[in-house]
C-alpha cells in the first residue's frame, strides 16, 4: 500500500517579532488514515532528523473538543470539512500530489507565538469580562432546585459546546469574535442561573470584545460554517438583543 | 526530501516573549460607538431609507397614469401638510431625516471597515474561501460606493435638473421623459447597473438589519432571506420599469 505524496506550504515566524514567511515541504508516504496533525507529527519528525526545527502548532487532545488546534486549511479555518477540528481532519481527503497551504489564523488581536502558534488570550479576557454567574458557594444544589424547560436546555447545551478554537475569528472577514462571545453569551443567558449578570453580562463581554481589536458582524456567516461545532447565528442575534435591550 | 529554505535554520527562544497586547486599554466604547451600537445604527437608517425606496418607487409609478398625474404627485410633495404649515415643511422634513439616515449609515459602514482592516493586518497566503457568503454580501462596501456615486448623478438629473437636457426650469414629467430618452441610453444604462446594485445591498442588508437588531432566529432566518430577495427583485423591476418604459417609448 503506498501513500500519498504531499507538497505542504507553512508558516514559518521564528518568533512574535519575526516577519515570518512561507516554506515548503515535501512529506511522502503519508497514509490516508492519519489525521492531519499526524501527518504533521510525521514532518516535525523528519524535520528534527534532517536537524531543523520542527513546525510549531497548538494541539491537546486531539479528539476534536479541546479546542487547541487550529491552523487555516488552503484558506479555510480547520480545512474544509465542516463541523471538524483540524484534529478531527483525516488526510482521506486529500489526494495524492495535492499542495496544501497552513497558516495560522490571522487577527491583530491573535498576535503569532511560533509558526502556526497564536495567543488566544483575548478570548479569556472576553470570557473574565462577563462569561460567568453568581452562584451560592457551598454543597453542589440539588439538580431540580432550578427547573429548566427542555427547550432552553438544549439551546442553551448547544451554545456552550463553543470549544474556543477562534475559527470563528480565522474565518470573519471582519476579523470579528462575535461568534465565539454570542455563545457564552446565549449559553448562560437562557439558563434561570444566568439571568442576574444578563443584561451586564452582554454589555461587558461587548465592550471587551472590542477593547481586543476584532472587527464588528456584518453577518456574512462565515463563521458559523467552519465553527467545528456549528453554533449558529442565532447567538450573534441573541446577543445582539440582549446588548441592545441591556440597561 | 525538505526544502529547508531560509525559514527552517535553527530558532532561538524568542526573546521576553510577550505577545503584544495593548497596554492601555482602547477608548471605551458607548452604547452607540461599539460594533454592536454602530451596526445597530446601520440597521436602523437603513430601514428608514427603505421605506424612503418603497414611497419612491410608487410615486414614480404615477408615470404610467400620464403626466398629469405625475406632475400632480410631484406637486403634492411640495404642498403637503397645507395650509396648516408652509409649502415644503413636509418636504424639508422627510430631505432632513434621509440626510441624516445616509450620513449615519455612511459613518457606520466607514467606521466598521476601518476596524474591520486594522483586525486583519495580515492577509492570507491562500486565497481565502468564502464558505457561505453570496455575491451580495461580499459586495455591501463597494456596491454602497457606487450606490452614493448613483445618488449624486441622481440628484443633479433629476432633482436639481442641471444634469438634464429640461434643465431645472423643467417639469418633472418632461425631465423623466427626457432624461431617458433613447439616445441617453448610457445614462439609462447606468441607471441599471446601479439599481441592482442596490437590489444586491437590500438583499443582504435587508435580512441582516434584522438580525443586527436581534430580531431573527433560526426559524424565521431563511424565510427572512427569501423575503429580502423578493422585496429587492419587486423593488428592481419597479424602478427599472420607468426608465425602461421611456426608453422604449411606451412613455412618451
Amino acid at each position: 500500500m503506498s501513500g500519498m505524496n504531499l507538497t505542504l506550504r507553512v508558516w514559518r515566524q521564528k518568533g512574535p517579532d519575526d516577519e515570518g514567511r512561507m516554506a515548503t515541504y515535501k512529506v511522502e508516504d503519508v497514509s490516508p488514515d492519519m489525521s492531519f496533525l499526524e501527518m504533521l507529527d510525521v514532518l516535525n519528525d523528519r524535520l528534527i532528523v534532517a536537524g531543523d526545527e520542527p513546525i510549531a502548532f497548538d494541539h491537546d487532545c486531539r479528539e476534536g473538543i479541546c479546542g487547541m488546534c487550529g491552523m487555516v486549511i488552503n484558506g479555510v479555518a480547520h480545512g474544509e470539512q465542516r463541523a471538524t477540528t483540524t484534529c478531527q481532519l483525516h488526510m482521506r481527503h486529500f489526494k495524492d500530489g495535492d499542495t496544501i497551504t497552513i497558516e495560522p489564523w490571522r487577527a491583530s488581536a491573535f498576535p503569532v507565538v511560533k509558526d502556526l502558534v497564536v495567543d488566544r488570550s483575548a478570548f479569556d479576557r472576553i470570557i473574565q469580562a462577563g462569561g460567568f454567574i453568581s452562584v451560592p458557594a457551598g454543597s453542589a444544589p440539588d439538580a431540580h432546585s432550578v427547573p429548566v424547560p427542555k427547550d432552553s436546555a438544549d439551546a442553551a447545551f448547544d451554545a456552550a459546546t463553543c470549544i474556543g478554537c477562534g475559527a470563528c475569528v480565522a474565518a470573519c472577514p471582519n476579523g470579528s469574535a462575535s461568534l465565539f462571545t454570542a455563545a457564552k453569551i446565549t449559553h448562560l443567558g437562557l439558563l434561570p442561573q444566568g439571568q442576574p449578570e444578563r443584561d451586564s453580562r452582554a454589555k461587558a463581554m461587548v465592550e471587551q470584545m472590542d477593547a481586543e481589536g476584532f472587527g464588528g458582524c456584518t453577518n456574512t456567516g462565515e463563521c458559523t460554517v467552519v465553527c467545528p461545532k456549528g453554533i449558529s447565528l442565532d447567538a450573534i442575534a441573541r446577543m445582539n438583543r440582549d446588548y441592545l435591550s441591556a440597561k | 526530501m525538505i526544502d529547508r529554505g531560509e525559514a527552517t535554520d535553527s530558532v532561538r527562544p524568542p526573546a521576553a516573549h510577550s505577545p503584544k497586547k495593548p497596554t492601555k486599554p482602547a477608548a471605551k466604547t458607548g452604547r452607540f460607538t461599539s460594533t454592536n451600537g454602530k451596526k445597530a445604527v446601520m440597521a436602523v437608517t437603513g430601514a428608514i431609507m427603505v421605506l424612503f425606496l418603497i414611497g419612491h418607487v410608487l410615486g414614480n409609478l404615477k408615470v404610467f397614469s400620464g403626466a398629469q398625474s405625475f406632475n400632480d404627485y410631484a406637486e403634492f410633495l411640495r404642498t403637503a401638510g397645507e395650509p396648516a404649515v408652509p409649502r415644503r415643511t413636509v418636504l424639508t422634513l422627510v430631505e432632513i431625516v434621509l440626510v441624516l439616515a445616509v450620513g449615519l449609515h455612511m459613518w457606520s459602514a466607514i467606521s466598521l471597515a476601518r476596524r474591520a482592516a486594522k483586525a486583519r493586518p495580515v492577509k492570507y497566503a491562500a486565497k481565502r474561501k468564502n464558505q457561505a457568503g453570496g455575491y451580495a454580501t461580499r459586495t455591501m462596501r463597494w456596491g454602497g460606493v457606487i450606490i452614493v456615486l448613483f445618488l449624486i448623478w441622481h440628484l443633479l438629473d433629476l432633482t436639481f435638473g442641471v444634469a438634464n437636457p429640461a434643465g431645472s426650469a423643467g417639469l418633472p414629467y418632461d425631465r423623466m421623459v427626457q432624461g431617458f430618452a433613447p439616445e441617453r441610453w448610457w445614462v439609462t444604462l447606468f441607471y441599471a447597473v446601479s439599481l441592482v446594485m442596490v437590489g444586491l445591498h437590500l438583499r443582504h442588508g435587508l435580512w441582516s438589519a434584522v438580525q443586527t437588531l436581534g430580531l431573527a432566529s433560526g426559524r424565521t432566518r431563511k424565510g427572512l432571506q427569501l423575503a429580502a430577495a423578493a422585496f429587492s427583485l419587486v423593488l428592481v423591476i419597479g424602478f427599472l420599469a420607468v426608465p425602461f418604459a421611456v426608453m422604449i417609448g411606451v412613455v412618451k
